[in-house]
């Protein structure tokens, strides 16, 4: 393994990029943006660069370890260390924030009496906490990131937000901060069953999955850590200040939000939840997997009679997000994996919504109503073509990256239970009917009077979706590089709570190899 | 090599040929794939830049797999027998656990067919768009589309796994999608194009749900592997993954009941409809019965359902056919009409499989023809497309009427025409099987002699019924050379197949082939059909020689109902949509009210409790003082009285 | 002499320093009546420094001295403000603080 530490040194990256950007003289409107998105693409060639270090076949369960002690006393260190499904994630981020910047370039105007050094700063310090929060190997450091990463959001929305963006940003905060409280007890709880058992007190990720714990008190706890991770990654019925939250942010933070903080939710799942709570989760399981299929359903249908696009989005995701939870509590690597890849190509996807819609609703005064809009086609077509690409990408068509992920999340559930799987493969029929009539709505027919005199989609916005739209096809063509990594994971994970996929019926025809 | 000889073979079960390594000429199998789908990715994101040029290079890459087709085709016959099925593995596509599905082609003799009617009808149908949509500003994005649609079919085609077969799938049926709301200013034509996919989609469900009972039965999706073991499956497993395949069959191919969207799919521009919803596309469902059918052998059960489907769609269509008054749509009725012959014969198992093939192909040469001629006919029309305001055409577009009037003898079956010697295999194969259906199927053959011949009276026969501003004319010869073409195409197709490319022992490795006895003599059998087309025929010439009238009769309840198409809109509408709307809206109001509500009024509460609580604070500041002392002597008593340390 | 005495002593001056923050008006009373009650724990304190024998007790009450020498500066700082513009040292006038 290499000697730098890389993930201290990607935390660093935009930490001091933030600093810099706040240090910048008031008056100068470009230079903040320029550097802010300068230090985002030197955190993605250096993310880049550690993950072409990453060893797939490694044996040890993270990599790029670091530990330094923080709070001795209470067995609390600065542990960071990635397995494939921390560092996919690790890559999203640091692929979005770029993204983000360049498609908020205008998301605050100067004289608008809110500050653009702000703007671009809070990003920063975002990613510094999204990467902390998905290489934490210290479960303590995990929920001070956790928490932590709410502050710039807040203010994110409370600041840079639509016109009821207090109103949301509150909302998302008292939601978001009931969660942490539980978890932060069950975390207690949780450090007292290390001290019962190892004499000494201890957070450290490895020493507290080789607890031995007594089922009741796993059951108490996992209660604590799954409502703050359903609350963040919405399940039903956690779900309400996520339309909100979507409404009232501006498209970027709408898809750092959903697209990579909301993952903070299914991550903790896999990561905290199953090793650690085998037994809980084993019990919880029918229960989840109940709230998964009626999110799934629910969000698709309330989404289907959305007047407004961006909590149209919001209930979307919520749908998404209802395969996602699917996929990890039916215990099979193919749901297991499924999930995973989903997660990250459900934050592309996000990406290129919210940003085409973003696009979209600049050009008619920011309004997000959908009968504002009509016939976007026939003015803006290039706008239109990726506004389709996002709705197509969203309603997971084979040969895209979500196709793979919500596939192998529904193959994972028929195996083990077949009518969930039938419920929730619905899902798809109704995700079509909201994708296609909103795309149906907005684009299709004769322009609307807010259409009318449209301009197209310039360079840099075409340069934001650009990657997004060729990362979706390559990883829908082209799967490997991200299943490599995560398969060891996710069957290390399972391996933890101790289930094996269930066998086929008729054993598989041995193969040769075809030429 | 995928597949071995080791293999225990079922009983009954065709005998599987092994697939052998793509070398030589076969090599480059995924350039088939590659060339329509270069010219897509070239036209789309190129802009405006490839305007110019653009269509040509559609039409160039197309034409240049159908010649590559043609040269495979060439090297296949030049094989031996056994050695006619290329596997070619190009990576690893998903892997996960014991799931390993790779990105891997597979030709074979089903496959060879298929690719030469898609790439030889798709090049002509680019060369008839030359001309066909010349004054479109958006023809660039048409055939970016198209070579789109081309390159999915061919994946669909070649795939040799179920999962990469739903990729292709899913592609045809985007581009369906696209090409349908090709013209989306038109609202009619945006909403056609949502329905399609969106009955597809429920279709897909069917093979979404088909691959994972595969897999969780056999372990693996990729068809010879899967078709190896499924003698050994037992029944029930393999009767749900044949209806859940016909589900899926049902919605690409338009068969009841997820027919309803075939009719509206016309919106979209003529080449269209001739190469994606008659030709190719929608024969889809057959191609993925035909290729199932160790699965289907056995299920017997299944395979009825397979009929009973394809003889409703059957008489479905062609009822709609006799009594739509647009050309495009009455030509969609029949198509519906045909694909049920093929979906009925798939379900006949290992009599009828190759029989639907040879009828598909046959079908996608003359229903081609048929479209092309009847985009002729409209483009020549100023876009009218009421067959009420055609007539004495004849007299106008000489070459037109001759290569549709090709396209018409070969569909109702006339001998040598090439829908004779197919229609007439599925009525042989129907009637060894079953009397019922065989009488239906030649009962559906006499009203396709009906309502063709009602057609071919209304466009090109009779008194002119023109619109004033309509001034009829040929159209030029980028659009007619590939009628003419496809028009010689209807004649020889059929006895070209039967007997100089013997597409029975051809197809017989991939789909196995029986015979039983016939009930009544071949030749008196075919008599019979015959003459049952012909009284088709003259009951519409009887009724339609007269003069047509401009508005349309009132006509009797089943005409009526057939303009409707049989009320299939209304029918979803009840059963399905309406019921979406009130439960989405249903949804809509809980979140509203019930979920956010008590989310709302848990905080209003709070808020409440602390207005009430907040008038502790008078601003007395003594008062506080003595709440102080009040509350510490309080705790001192605790602790006095609890005894805590 | 033990312990009790002090002990009894020190509530007695607790509870007159109690009463006398909440029955007088004049600001600088009731600050002398809660010096008074520091001085009444002060006591305590130093009372069972001596019967544990050690000088931890001694070190609080040192303590409590500055704070309430600290205390005294600000508190009378505050009266002094509140007196200039208010005319009054009674602490029920100035209100305001309230909901």
């Amino acid at each position: 393994m290499t000697s730098l530490p890389w993930l201290t040194i990607l935390m660093v990256v935009p930490l001091v990029g933030s600093i810099i950007v706040m240090l910048l003289p008031r008056d100068r409107d470009v230079l903040p943006k320029q550097v802010a998105l300068g230090f985002a693409l030197l955190t993605l060639v250096l993310t880049v660069v550690m993950g072409l270090q990453f060893d797939a076949d490694a044996t040890a369960p993270f990599q790029f370890v670091e530990s330094y002690p923080w709070i001795p006393a209470l067995g609390i260190s600065f542990s960071v260390g990635v397995d494939g499904i921390g560092l996919v994630l690790v890559a999203l981020a640091a692929t979005l924030v770029p993204v983000v910047i360049l498609a908020g370039w205008n998301d605050v105007m100067p004289g608008s009496g809110r500050s653009v050094k702000g703007y671009f700063a809070l990003i920063l310090i975002l990613q510094t906490l999204m990467i902390g929060v998905f290489a934490a190997t210290d479960v303590f450091l995990f929920y001070v990131f956790f928490e932590v990463m709410l502050i710039p959001i807040y203010f994110l929305i409370g600041r840079y937000g639509g016109a009821d963006r207090s109103y949301a940003a509150v909302k998302f905060l008292i939601y978001s901060l009931v969660g942490g409280l539980l978890m932060l007890a069950a975390l207690i709880g949780l450090y007292v069953v290390s001290v019962q058992q190892l004499g000494q007190g201890t957070f450290d990720f490895a020493a507290l999955v080789g607890l031995d714990i007594d089922p009741n008190t796993q059951k108490i706890l996992f209660v604590g850590f799954f409502i703050a991770f359903a609350i963040k990654a919405p399940l039903w019925p956690f779900h309400t200040w996520l339309p909100d939250a979507a409404k009232e942010s501006t498209p970027a933070t709408a898809v750092l939000l959903i697209g990579v903080l909301d993952k903070v939710g299914t991550f903790g799942m896999i990561r905290y939840l199953l090793p650690i709570f085998p037994a809980a989760s084993e019990f919880y399981a029918p229960l989840v997997v109940a709230l998964a299929v009626i999110g799934i359903l629910y969000g698709a249908l309330v989404a289907f009679g959305q007047k407004d696009m961006k909590r149209l989005f919001a209930y979307s995701s919520m749908s998404h997000f209802g395969f996602i939870a699917l996929g990890i509590f039916v215990f099979t690597t193919w749901g297991l994996s499924g999930s995973t890849f989903y997660m990250i190509a459900h934050g592309l996807s996000t990406a290129a919504i919210f940003l085409a819609a973003g696009f979209l609703m600049n050009r008619a005064g920011g309004s997000s109503l959908i009968s504002t809009y009509g016939g976007v086609n026939k003015v803006a077509p290039v706008l239109a073509g990726f506004f389709l690409f996002a709705a197509l990408s969203a309603l997971a068509l084979p040969g895209l990256a979500s196709f793979i992920g919500e596939f192998l999340v529904l193959l994972g559930t028929f195996a083990v239970n077949v009518p969930v799987a039938v419920i929730a493969t619905l899902g798809i029929v109704i995700t079509a009917g909201y994708a296609l009539k909103l795309y149906q709505k907005v684009a299709t027919g004769p322009p609307s009077p807010a259409v009318e005199g449209m301009s197209d989609l310039r360079g840099r916005e075409i340069t934001t979706l650009a990657p997004i739209v060729f990362l979706t096809i390559l990883l829908g063509v082209f799967p490997a590089p991200v299943l490599n990594v995560i398969n060891p994971a996710v069957e290390r994970t399972l391996e933890v709570v101790g289930v094996t996929d269930p066998p086929s019926v008729i054993p598989p025809i041995v193969q040769g190899s075809a030429p | 090599m995928i597949g071995n000889g080791a293999v225990v073979l079922a009983e009954g079960a065709p005998s599987l040929q092994p697939l052998t390594a793509a070398t030589g000429v076969f090599g480059y199998l995924w350039i088939l794939i590659a060339l329509p789908l270069f010219g897509a990715a070239v036209l789309l994101l190129g802009g405006r830049r490839t305007n110019k040029w653009g269509p040509y290079l559609g039409v160039l890459t197309v034409s240049l797999a159908a010649i590559y087709a043609i040269i495979l085709l060439v090297s296949l016959m030049g094989r031996p027998a056994e050695e006619r099925a290329i596997g070619q593995t190009l990576f690893e596509w998903v892997f996960v656990g014991g799931f390993s599905v790779p990105v891997a082609l597979q030709l074979d003799q089903l496959s060879m067919v298929f690719v030469l009617l898609i790439t030889i009808v798709g090049s002509l149908i680019h060369v008839y768009s030359l001309g066909y949509m010349e004054h479109d500003p958006d023809r660039r994005r048409f055939f970016g589309f198209l070579n789109l649609f081309i390159a999915s079919m061919l994946l669909l085609v070649l795939a040799d796994n179920y999962l990469l077969l739903y990729v292709g799938w899913e592609g045809v049926g985007l581009a369906s999608y696209l090409l349908i709301g090709f013209w989306q200013w038109k609202p009619s034509a945006a909403a056609a194009a949502k329905k399609a996919f969106i009955m597809n989609r429920v279709g897909d469900v069917g093979l979404s749900l088909a691959i994972m009972l595969i897999f969780v039965t056999f372990g693996t999706v990729t068809f010879d592997s899967v078709f190896a073991a499924a003698g050994e499956a037992n029944e029930s497993t393999l009767t749900w993954i044949g209806l859940l395949l016909l589900l899926a069959a049902c919605g690409k191919s338009a068969q009841f009941p997820l027919q309803a969207w075939l009719l509206d799919a016309m919106e979209g521009p003529t080449p269209v409809s001739a190469l994606i919803h008659a030709a190719t596309m929608v024969t889809a469902g057959v191609y993925l019965i035909v290729r199932s059918n160790p699965i289907y052998d056995g299920t017997a059960f299944a395979l009825t359902a397979v009929v009973i489907i394809g003889v409703i769609t059957m008489f479905m269509g062609a009822i709609i056919g006799s009594a739509k008054d647009d050309i495009k749509k009455a030509l969609a009725g029949s198509t519906m009409s045909q694909i049920g012959y093929m979906v009925l014969a798939a379900g006949l198992g290992p009599i009828g499989y190759v029989f639907a093939i040879f009828h598909l192909l046959t079908h996608g040469v003359f229903k081609a023809n048929l479209f092309l001629g009847a985009g002729s006919v409209i483009h020549g029309m100023n876009d009218e497309q009421d067959m009420r305001r055609y007539g004495a055409l004849r007299t106008v577009m000489v070459i037109t009427w001759i290569t549709f009037m090709c396209g018409y003898l070969a569909i109702i079956g006339i001998p040598p025409f090439s829908g004779f010697f197919s229609k007439d295999d599925i009525i042989h194969a129907a009637f060894e099987q079953n009397l019922l259906v065989g009488v239906c199927t030649m009962l559906a053959a006499g009203i396709t002699g009906f309502y063709m011949t009602r057609m071919v009276i209304m466009t090109f026969f009779g008194k002119a019924r023109w619109p004033d501003d309509a001034h009829p004319h040929e159209s030029k010869p980028v659009m007619t050379i590939p009628l003419i073409i496809l028009g010689i195409g209807s004649v020889v197709t059929g006895a070209a197949l039967l007997y100089w490319g013997n597409i029975e022992s051809w197809l017989e490795p991939v789909t196995g082939i029986e015979e039983k006895p016939l009930p009544i003599p071949a030749i008196i059998l075919e008599g019979i059909t015959l003459a049952v087309v012909l009284i088709g025929v003259a009951i519409a010439i009887a009724k339609y020689r007269k003069e047509v009238p401009v508005e349309a009769p009132k006509g009797n309840l089943l005409t009526v109902a057939a303009r409707n198409s049989l009320y299939d809109d209304a029918i979803n509408d009840a059963l399905v949509v309406k019921p979406t709307y009130v439960l989405s809206d249903g949804s809509v109001f809980v979140d509203d009210r019930i979920i956010d509500g008590t989310v709302e009024g848990s905080a209003r509460f709070v808020g409440g409790l602390g207005s009430r609580l907040r008038r502790l604070q008078s601003g007395f500041a003594r008062s506080y003082a003595l709440l102080m002392v009040a509350g510490a002597v309080i705790v001192v008593a605790i602790l006095y009285l609890a005894r805590l340390p | 002499m033990s312990v009790e005495n002090y002990i009894v002593l020190a509530c007695v001056l607790f509870t007159l320093g109690a009463i006398g923050v909440l029955v007088r008006r004049n600001a600088i009373v009731v600050f002398m009546s809660i010096e008074l009650m520091l001085n009444a724990a002060n006591l305590a304190f130093v009372a069972f420094a001596r019967m544990n024998g050690n000088l931890d007790g001694q070190v609080i009450a040192f303590f409590v001295m500055v704070v309430a020498a600290a205390e005294v500066v600000v508190g009378l700082a505050i009266i002094v403000t509140v007196y200039r513009s208010r005319r009054s040292a009674s602490i029920d006038e100035p209100n305001l603080l309230k909901y």
